[in-house]
């Protein structure tokens, strides 16, 4: 699996940290509820899933990574700042 | 049929003309007590469990492709008892009695091999954490003992002992561990169950499941629909898929975890052993293959098959602990996906709508679990209260942050298991 990140270009896997599931951040305030999802309920997908990899060795970016967890196919390569996802807690 | 020494002789000497099937192969009846989703090791446990324990034999396993083709036919086979934490340790202290008895009950070879299992540590503070399992393994009524390096070297002279990184100090035993022929513990099961008259229903994939006023009333299948007053999810890592069927997500995500033989060697790793620089296990397998395995990928996959870092990463480790291994040829990998969960360790409850149950979140801990899984998962079918051993496997554990069994101490979050 090799990961082509938006600044340093297409890299090896082992350059990379893989957080999980990027998601949307609950807004403040939020109850039990929505964090318990945001923090523990996965949907889980059997095909594209948009995760965040940081890129620990190389230029230190948090990425958002569209990936066919299928297939190991990557999608899309994005700056997470740039996504408009926030990350898990 | 019986198997029996005799009739193992009896059968050689009359051209093996008198071995039948195994189960039988029954059309779907349009309606169970029972439904079991997913024929694996724990489902097919769960059906033997209910039938031999509770007497519900009105039950369907419905599998989507072959009997024991998911993780329970690719793992690594170890089978032990060494927890440390309340909840899991006694879940599993019960799961290996039940090993220890499971050949005789379904007079089924399973090759259950109790070889015993070295988990080495290689400074002070791995030593204090080992004493410390070690004591709540005794506490909880199972065998641990530690040893001291000498005592190790006597039982596997052919460990590096000198690594520079990590040199071995000792290991903590479980004698009672070992390993089990991982298909025959599934055919096992499945021939148990189906002699009781469970309906073991092959090439059978659920679509969907069908609820009816927050009651659970029946699954749609490619076979047509099957009524039951109870369906029991037993689908490992694709748990998530099955329980969004009836609306339902679940704290899990599904990971590849990889899994490596080498080709036949005499005789040379006669226990199970683990390297603690990570994650590495291995044992060699009756064939004379050394089966090994480390960590997850650590990324979603349902591929069921892995990436080469994870593959260096692995070999790296086995040679570190055992170089002679680097003198083998490596003969085949492959993939599971596992069923993580935050804290690691696997929900057997109810879910949220009546009728419907949940056993799963066995992360890369399944096979081990199988007789304890299925015989707890089988109790709360039964009786609608969970078994005393795995009372502690809540869903609802993530919610409110109580009772969580974080046994790395990593923390009870995605990712860091």
């Amino acid at each position: 699996m090799r990961i082509a990140c938006p600044i340093c270009g297409e890299r090896d896997r082992r350059e990379f940290y893989v957080k999980g599931a990027a998601l949307e951040r609950p807004v403040e305030g939020a109850g039990l509820e929505a964090w318990h999802a945001h923090v523990n309920l996965r949907a889980n997908p059997a095909g594209v899933i948009a995760e965040l990899w940081y890129h620990e060795m190389g230029c230190g970016s948090w990425l958002t990574v569209t990936r066919n967890t299928a297939t190991h196919e990557v999608l899309k390569v994005e700056l997470a700042s740039e996504s408009g996802l926030g990350g898990a807690a | 049929m019986r198997f029996s020494g005799w009739r193992v002789l009896k059968e050689g000497l009359t051209g093996n003309k008198g071995w039948g099937p195994q189960w039988r192969d029954p059309e779907p009846k349009r309606d169970y007590d029972v439904v079991i989703i997913g024929g694996g090791g724990h489902g097919l446990a769960t059906a033997y469990y209910l039938a031999a324990e509770h007497g519900i034999t009105n039950v369907a396993v419905l599998e989507k492709g072959y009997l024991g083709g998911g993780n329970v036919g690719r793992n690594t086979t170890i089978v032990r008892a060494n927890y440390y934490l309340p909840g899991n340790s006694e879940f599993y202290s019960h799961s290996l009695r039940l090993w220890e008895g499971l050949e005789q009950e379904l007079n089924y070879n399973a090759m259950m091999s109790q070889r015993g299992i070295l988990n080495l540590y290689h400074n002070d503070g791995q030593r204090d954490a080992a004493v410390r399992r070690g004591n709540s393994i005794i506490n909880q009524g199972d065998d641990a003992e530690l040893l001291n390096r000498d005592q190790v070297r006597a039982l596997a002279p052919y460990l590096n002992f000198d690594n520079n990184r990590f040199p071995i100090m000792g290991a903590l035993m479980q004698r009672r561990a070992g390993t089990a022929r991982h298909d025959a513990v599934a055919w096992g099961f499945a021939r148990g169950a189906d002699m009781r008259g469970v309906d073991l229903i092959q090439n059978c994939e659920v679509t969907g499941i069908d609820v009816e006023a927050g009651k659970v009333t029946g699954v749609q299948t490619s076979r047509g629909v099957i009524r039951a007053k109870k369906v029991a999810l037993a689908a490992a890592g694709r748990s998530g898929q099955v329980a969004a069927m009836a609306g339902l997500t679940l704290p899990i995500e599904s990971h590849v975890l990889q899994a490596f033989v080498s080709e036949g060697v005499k005789p040379l790793i006669d226990q199970v052993i683990t390297f603690a620089e990570g994650h590495l296990y291995i044992s060699q397998s009756d064939k004379g293959g050394l089966v090994f395995g480390s960590y997850l990928d650590f990324y979603s996959s349902y591929a069921a098959r892995g990436n080469l870092p994870m593959v260096e990463h692995t070999m790296e480790n086995c040679v570190a602990m055992v170089p002679a291994v680097s003198k083998a040829r490596l003969l085949r990998s492959w993939g599971g996906i596992m069923d993580m969960t935050p804290d690691g360790s696997p929900i057997i409850d109810h879910a949220p709508i009546d009728g419907l149950y949940l056993n799963c979140g066995w992360c890369y801990g399944g096979f081990k679990a199988t007789p304890g899984s299925g015989n707890a998962y089988a109790h709360l079918i039964a009786t609608d209260r969970p078994h005393g051993a795995a009372a502690w496997f809540k869903l609802d554990r993530f919610r409110s942050g109580y009772g969580l069994m974080d046994e790395e101490g990593t923390g009870a979050q995605h990712n860091l298991h």
